[in-house]
């Protein structure tokens, strides 16, 4: 698909990098303010899909894209369940989705265990989720109009 | 109490828009208009008169906070939703280049 | 032994993922895979029946209850759930064997065992699930992955019938989350057990009655319940024939069927006017399906048809129960009612998966379904033909398979309640079952000469082995289970199931503990 006009280029160019460390931020921070691995994630995701609407790309490059970021969003989904059952394995107690790790104060940045692993789990897993939905629907319709 | 008599009014303005419009996208828009109405339904309910935001900092001193739950509830909501309303769309562009319109009057192929 | 619960939901959700990254390097690893993972659950179903006690309880992530009330999310196997887990993971096994060659034709066939995992999850996952709002997001998973599954080979009837039941299924969800939004109104906790005590401490009134019925809409859509059918002969018509096999035998049931018997007994207070309801929306399922069935002549949409009949004369044996629960009467004849309900529900997933499988075997072979175009396959096809007259003696209810069985204890039941129109309109529905099913028989396989088919030019033979195992096997079940009436099988296997719902109160005091 063809990009956009020279201006949109360039603001893209300043704007994107911004959105990701924001969208990071949030998900970082999930157990402090309000936000976390789902809204992260969905910022993340537009921060992509933004660069690929102003840039354009060929059909090629789309598909291998697709088959990284399906890849992504399996092995995310595949971490988080290994972590939900290390609690059985290691953890005092033995049960499913325990929190093992020490929880420090509160307001801390590392604090809370193993909460903020499960929001960076999720916010890759969100991410991942959207970009591939964006671009199976874009693929679709390259398809169709060759 | 007025403002779970609009919330139940915002579901049936959706559900009228399944119901009697003729377009695919509009059925899909009208599906999402009854999800937004229970997502603000659910989060009414736990209202606590003279609560703030449920957040556990240092700097807070006032001890009454919302009910947190519904929120829980209401972020897996919107998820799914957002999932339902993925797989619809997806549907409905298939079905546009197989039968040429979005009308549901010609899509009627199965019968009986 | 309760690390045994969430494997249920663990094994099919970490095997479907990995079935996606591992199968875009080599092709066949979801077929085989699939099949080791259902086959591994329907052992750990089978030993948790035969060697553990339940109730077993497991609460996630470890938070003891709190000055006596239970603030963790609840996952409870009792007798009731290990019955259902039984069905899903026996019908799930031999459906993804069949699967092995049906679905070697088309090119996504990861994202066609992925999905199928998925279903397995959400299935396992409603039925062993302690919480509402749990069972909600289990349910959507199960659901999700079906409408997808229902649309698998993209032609113009696929995308149809899998659009419109998305709109009907997103819209009994949406009911569904409404009536949860009431009773967590009402009562303040998502926990079943607690909100049933919940129920009888404060006063019910117009709230709870308003959710029960909205519940009953939104749960009778996903059961295929009259007036709430439309969506069912379509969808289970369309879709590939080992998942309508899996839809019809085990989907209505899991989070139809299922859930209205967990929260109506156990849950809310059991009353006679939602119970009258429930009796009549059964009867009506069975005579309305059994007469739409009937003139059908696509063999699909004939099969479908008959579920929503066969699913009407669960909910009447079960409606009965209630009724004489509701006025205090004998409690045995509510046992032997209950009894035949859940019994019949586990002869109908084997049979009409069978016979799913059936109607998938000759459409592999001939490419046909019409039943008006088919006959003469009873000497080509052998395997297939004696599957399907076991499966069809079976549901007409012919001594000695397991429907005869299921079908007498309702209707003698129904006889001791003293309801005779009900038990003369099963006797009549049975019959017209039985017609129906000597049609299928007499069409599909004996009607013309087998030179037909080499004059069309159409060469048919016996299907692959995967499809003739699972066929047979189900077949041997059919008379397997005609001895779950022995008074010793039946205690280990159906009398828990049922003592959870005759016992309805005890429930809240065997998971919380007081």
């Amino acid at each position: 698909m063809k990009g956009m006009t020279v201006i949109v280029k360039k603001v893209t160019q300043i704007v994107c990098g911004i959105i990701f460390l924001y969208g990071i931020y949030i998900i970082i921070h999930g157990h402090l303010t309000p936000g976390g691995g789902f809204a992260g994630g969905a910022i993340i995701a537009g921060a992509f899909i933004l660069l690929i609407l102003a840039f354009g790309s060929e059909f090629l490059a789309l598909k291998k894209e697709e088959t990284r970021s399906s890849i992504m969003e399996s092995s995310a989904i595949l971490i988080f369940l290994i972590i939900a059952v290390l609690g059985m394995v290691i953890g005092v107690g033995g049960v499913f989705f325990v929190n093992f790790l020490p929880k420090g104060t509160i307001g801390e940045l590392i604090s809370a265990g193993v909460i903020p692993l499960y929001n960076i789990a999720v916010g890759m897993e969100v991410a991942a989720a959207l970009l591939t939905i964006f671009l199976a629907l874009l693929i679709y319709r390259d398809e169709v109009l060759k | 109490m007025i403002v779970y008599f609009l919330c139940i009014f915002l579901f049936l303005v959706g559900l009228y828009g399944v119901v009697t419009k003729r377009n695919l996208i509009k059925i899909v828009i009208g599906l999402a208009i009854m999800e937004y109405s229970v997502n603000l339904f659910l989060i009414l309910i736990g209202y606590v008169k003279g609560g703030t935001a449920p957040i556990l900092s240092n700097e807070v001193t006032k001890r009454v906070f919302v009910d947190p739950l519904p929120q829980a509830m209401v972020l897996t909501a919107i998820v799914i939703g957002l999932a339902t309303t993925t797989l619809l769309l997806a549907i409905a562009i298939r079905i546009y280049k197989k039968y040429g319109t979005f009308d549901i009057r010609e899509i009627k192929n199965l019968k009986g | 032994m309760d690390v045994f619960i969430p494997l249920f939901v663990v094994l099919p959700l970490a095997g479907a993922f990995l079935i996606a990254i591992i199968g875009s390097f080599a092709k066949g690893f979801g077929r085989i895979f699939t099949s080791i993972i259902l086959a591994f659950l329907t052992g750990l179903s089978l030993y948790v029946i035969f060697k553990v006690e339940y109730p077993i309880i497991l609460k996630v992530g470890g938070w003891e209850l709190f000055e006596k009330i239970p603030i963790a999310i609840y996952m409870v196997i009792d007798g009731l759930s290990i019955y259902l887990l039984l069905i899903i993971n026996i019908v799930g096994f031999f459906s993804a064997f069949y699967s092995i060659s049906y679905i070697k034709r088309f090119t996504a066939e990861n994202n066609y065992y992925t999905l199928f995992c998925l279903m397995a999850a959400g299935m396992n996952g409603v039925v062993v699930s302690g919480d509402i709002f749990n069972i909600y997001v289990f349910l959507e998973m199960a659901a999700i992955s079906s409408y997808a599954l229902v649309a698998f080979e993209i032609e113009k009837e696929h995308l149809e019938a899998s659009f419109k039941y998305q709109v009907l299924g997103c819209l009994s969800s949406l009911f569904i989350l409404l009536s949860i939004g009431f009773l967590y109104w009402k009562t303040s906790t998502l926990n079943i057990a607690d909100i049933s005590r919940m129920i009888l401490s404060t006063e019910g009134g117009g709230l709870v009655t308003f959710a029960q019925v909205i519940l009953l809409s939104g749960f009778g859509l996903k059961a295929a319940m009259i007036p709430f059918h439309a969506w069912l002969p379509d969808a289970h018509s369309s879709a590939p024939s080992p998942i309508s096999s899996m839809l019809s035998g085990v989907l209505i049931k899991a989070i139809g069927a299922y859930v209205i018997l967990r929260l109506f007994f156990n849950m809310f207070v059991i009353s006679y006017s939602i119970s009258m309801v429930i009796t009549i929306i059964g009867t009506l399922s069975m005579v309305i399906g059994g007469i739409l069935a009937i003139g059908q002549w696509d063999i699909k949409r004939l099969l479908a048809y008959s579920s929503i009949s066969q699913m009407g004369y669960v909910i009447l044996g079960v409606g009965i129960g209630m009724l004489v629960l509701s006025q205090n009467g004998d409690k045995s004849i509510a046992t032997l009612s209950i009894t035949g309900g859940l019994f019949h529900l586990f002869n109908h997933a084997v049979f009409k998966g069978l016979l799913f499988l059936n109607a998938g075997a000759v459409e592999y072979e001939t490419g046909i379904r019409d039943m008006k175009k088919l006959g003469g396959l009873s000497a080509k096809m052998p395997v297939t033909t004696s599957t399907s007259l076991s499966a069809s003696m079976s549901i007409s209810g012919i001594p000695p398979f397991n429907g005869f069985f299921s079908k007498l204890i309702i209707i003698i039941a129904a006889i001791q309640a003293k309801y005779y129109v009900l038990s003369i309109l099963a006797v009549f529905i049975s019959i017209i079952t039985l017609a129906m099913y000597l049609k299928v028989q007499r069409f599909t396989f004996f009607n013309k000469k087998e030179e037909d088919w080499d004059m069309r030019g159409i060469s048919v033979r016996e299907v692959p082995f995967t499809m003739c195992f699972s066929m047979v096997f189900l077949a041997v079940l059919c008379l397997v289970l005609s001895l779950l009436v022995v008074p010793s099988i039946r205690d280990i296997i159906l009398t828990p199931a049922v003592d959870v719902l005759i016992n309805a109160g005890q429930y809240s005091t065997a998971v919380l503990g007081h």
